[in-house]
């Protein structure tokens, strides 16, 4: 019975492998998601009670300048057709050209996005590296003095503002101690020394060999990075603590025990296998916030990443820098999402 | 002279808000290389007292005892470390359901090797020879498949099989096995408990089995505690369980029903509240 159903199930599809459709199917929400990300942004461009036209001709052009400039923005065509013609645009790899800078679009991003990539990448890394044996911790020692601490730190991490805390960095790591090197993301002195090829700084240092660019970099680096480290740690290590406490109780765990395992063993090789699954997720999220863009944190330190860029961009009106942003975050979302989607597919042997 | 197991005296407590809680209240019990029953019900100290012979308690609960030792070796004052090397490789435990205590992200064979690894100094390949047949031991048909198989893969049955096969590898002599078929399908049920029985008997291990069914201890155990509210109420051999005295056994005998002398109506189990003060059977030999 159950297998002539199936037989027939097996009739109707398409004799497509299933590691084509499932790739397919994968592509398939993808683009419908950036689509509609790219249609809500566009829409919002479009109805807000701003003229696109006066932010590029200035207030002063002539009403016959203005016509010119209404027809060329391709405005008087219906908001649809304006859409569709942006879509394809963007299909082309066209985002259009930034008011605010003059170049293209893309271009501006890629100038400000690697400076965030390398930015949240040293910060998560600072937050994996510290939150999840804290996390664990926590859970082992649970209700201990370590386990307070961390309560302690998470809810700092939390609560407080992160521009107070990083004004509060730069005063004390670089104004009063003088630590760390202040705002930006190279002393002066060095700019335009390391040939620009990956435009991450420490990586173009290291290829280069040029150490006392790596060691300024690093300077400068280190303060928003271990801020936004702070930041994913308390997030991290909190949701490794509850992760963890859940499998501390479960019953392998008891087997592991009865079988005389140490603790060390039964904590990391049981238990914290088990969470590493769900830790893949969470560490993904983690990462995909901070590569939007901390725009608080780029601003204070004055960070040219992309968080910094599209605000500043939103603020002059600047729609086409603003739309090509957010697909690039959207895109990058997207990307982890489906790369921790494979991790755990991989990982899981119950998703097989 | 000392048996596989002596235990005197031994309390279970878990301090609580309202107090201190007594999960196993002053209870004497020693084991030979014999098959000891302790049944029964839900709440009543018999898990308990296996996992603190393993002294697995989990804190802030406490084990308090006069006196319990293995062969002579005192459990009560054995550091962490002692009790590593005393947990797998002289006592060991089966529990309730497979689904749950063997590691969902770990092997059948990973898990099987690394039981007998850490009691025994043994090359991988080696290890893997002996994982190999103590699955077949346990009546596993193609080992050298389900070895690479993950626990969800696996039926209940064969679950509990390779969860003996795991915890009987570094030969221990005692085994403590905590309800092991009351997760299972009662088709499969007797065939796990038969393995279990031959290699206990073959190996000359002695046995606490802990469970609520009767009838399943008097046919696997030689001798049978019956517990109440942390307490022990009566001792007495498996075969002579119909002569029990205690009210409270005979009341559970009497609210079991029976194929040929069926009852139109079930005996219904009250409980004397003197049952609880009463003073604990010592079960010692």
């Amino acid at each position: 019975m159950a297998q002539t159903t199936s037989q027939k199930g097996g009739q109707r599809r398409l004799p497509v492998p299933s590691w084509l459709r499932k790739t397919l199917t994968t592509f398939a929400t993808v683009a419908i998601t950036l689509l509609g990300l790219l249609f809500v942004t566009f829409m919002i461009g479009r109805v807000m009670p701003i003229d696109p036209v006066l932010a590029v001709i200035g207030e002063r052009a002539t009403q016959a300048q203005y016509d010119e400039a209404y027809l060329a923005l391709g405005l008087d065509k219906p908001l649809l057709v304006q859409f569709g013609i942006y879509v394809t645009d963007v299909l082309h790899g066209d985002f259009g050209t930034s008011i605010r800078t003059g170049k293209q679009v893309s271009e501006d991003i890629a100038r400000v996005f690697p400076a965030t990539l390398e930015l949240a990448t040293l910060g998560t890394l600072i937050g994996v590296v510290l939150g999840v044996p804290l996390g664990v911790l926590a859970a082992v020692y649970r209700g201990s003095w370590i386990d307070q601490i961390s309560r302690f730190v998470g809810l700092i991490g939390y609560s407080m503002p992160i521009f107070w805390l990083g004004m509060m960095g730069l005063l004390i790591f670089y104004g009063i101690l003088g630590w760390v090197a202040g705002p930006g993301r190279l002393g002066v002195f060095y700019q335009g020394l390391v040939p620009d090829r990956t435009g991450l700084l420490l990586l173009d240092a290291m290829i280069a060999g040029d150490w006392t660019v790596f060691k300024d970099a690093l300077s400068h680096i280190i303060l928003p990075a271990c801020l936004l480290g702070y930041y994913s740690l308390a997030y991290i290590s909190r949701m490794t603590r509850s992760f963890m406490l859940e499998q501390l109780n479960a019953e392998y765990v008891t087997t592991a025990r009865v079988k005389g395992l140490s603790e060390w063993d039964v904590v990391w090789k049981h238990a914290f296998r088990n969470i590493s699954i769900q830790l893949i997720t969470v560490i993904a999220l983690a990462y995909a916030n901070l590569l939007e863009g901390s725009v608080l944190t780029e601003i204070i330190f004055a960070w040219p990443g992309i968080g910094s860029y599209i605000t500043t961009s939103l603020l002059s009106n600047d729609m086409n820098s603003v739309l090509g942003g957010t697909v690039v975050i959207g895109t990058v979302f997207v990307a982890l999402n489906i790369f921790s989607d494979l991790l755990y597919r991989f990982f899981d042997p119950r998703a097989k | 002279m000392s048996h596989l197991l002596d235990v005197e005296n031994l309390w279970v407590k878990f301090p609580t808000r309202n107090g201190v809680f007594d999960a196993v209240r002053g209870i004497s019990f020693s084991l030979g290389r014999e098959r000891l029953g302790i049944v029964g019900e839900s709440g009543s100290g018999k898990s308990m007292t296996g996992r603190a012979v393993l002294q697995l308690i989990r804190k802030p609960g406490r084990v308090e005892a006069d006196r319990m030792e293995m062969n002579g070796t005192d459990l009560l004052g054995a550091s962490d470390k002692a009790m590593r090397k005393i947990r797998g490789r002289h006592i060991s435990m089966i529990m309730q359901d497979p689904k749950y205590s063997l590691n969902p992200v770990m092997t059948v064979g990973q898990q099987i090797i690394e039981a007998l690894r850490t009691h025994e100094k043994v090359s991988q390949a080696e290890a893997r020879k002996r994982a190999l047949e103590m699955l077949d031991a346990v009546a596993i048909r193609d080992p050298e498949r389900v070895m690479g198989l993950y626990p969800h893969e696996v039926s209940g049955g064969m679950g509990q099989r390779i969860m003996i096969a795991m915890m009987l590898i570094p030969n221990p002599e005692i085994l403590i096995a905590d309800e092991p078929t009351s997760a299972l399908d009662v088709s499969v049920q007797l065939q796990v408990l038969e393995i279990m029985d031959k290699l206990v008997k073959d190996r000359g291990m002695g046995l606490i089995f802990i469970s609520h069914d009767l009838n399943l201890v008097s046919k696997f155990c030689d001798r049978v505690v019956i517990m109440y509210a942390g307490r022990i109420v009566e001792v007495c051999e498996a075969s002579k369980l119909h002569e029990a005295k205690h009210p409270y056994t005979q009341g559970l005998l009497n609210s079991v029903p029976d194929l040929v002398h069926p009852r139109p109506r079930l005996e219904v189990l009250t409980r004397d509240p003197a049952w609880r003060e009463a003073p604990s059977v010592s079960a010692l030999l």
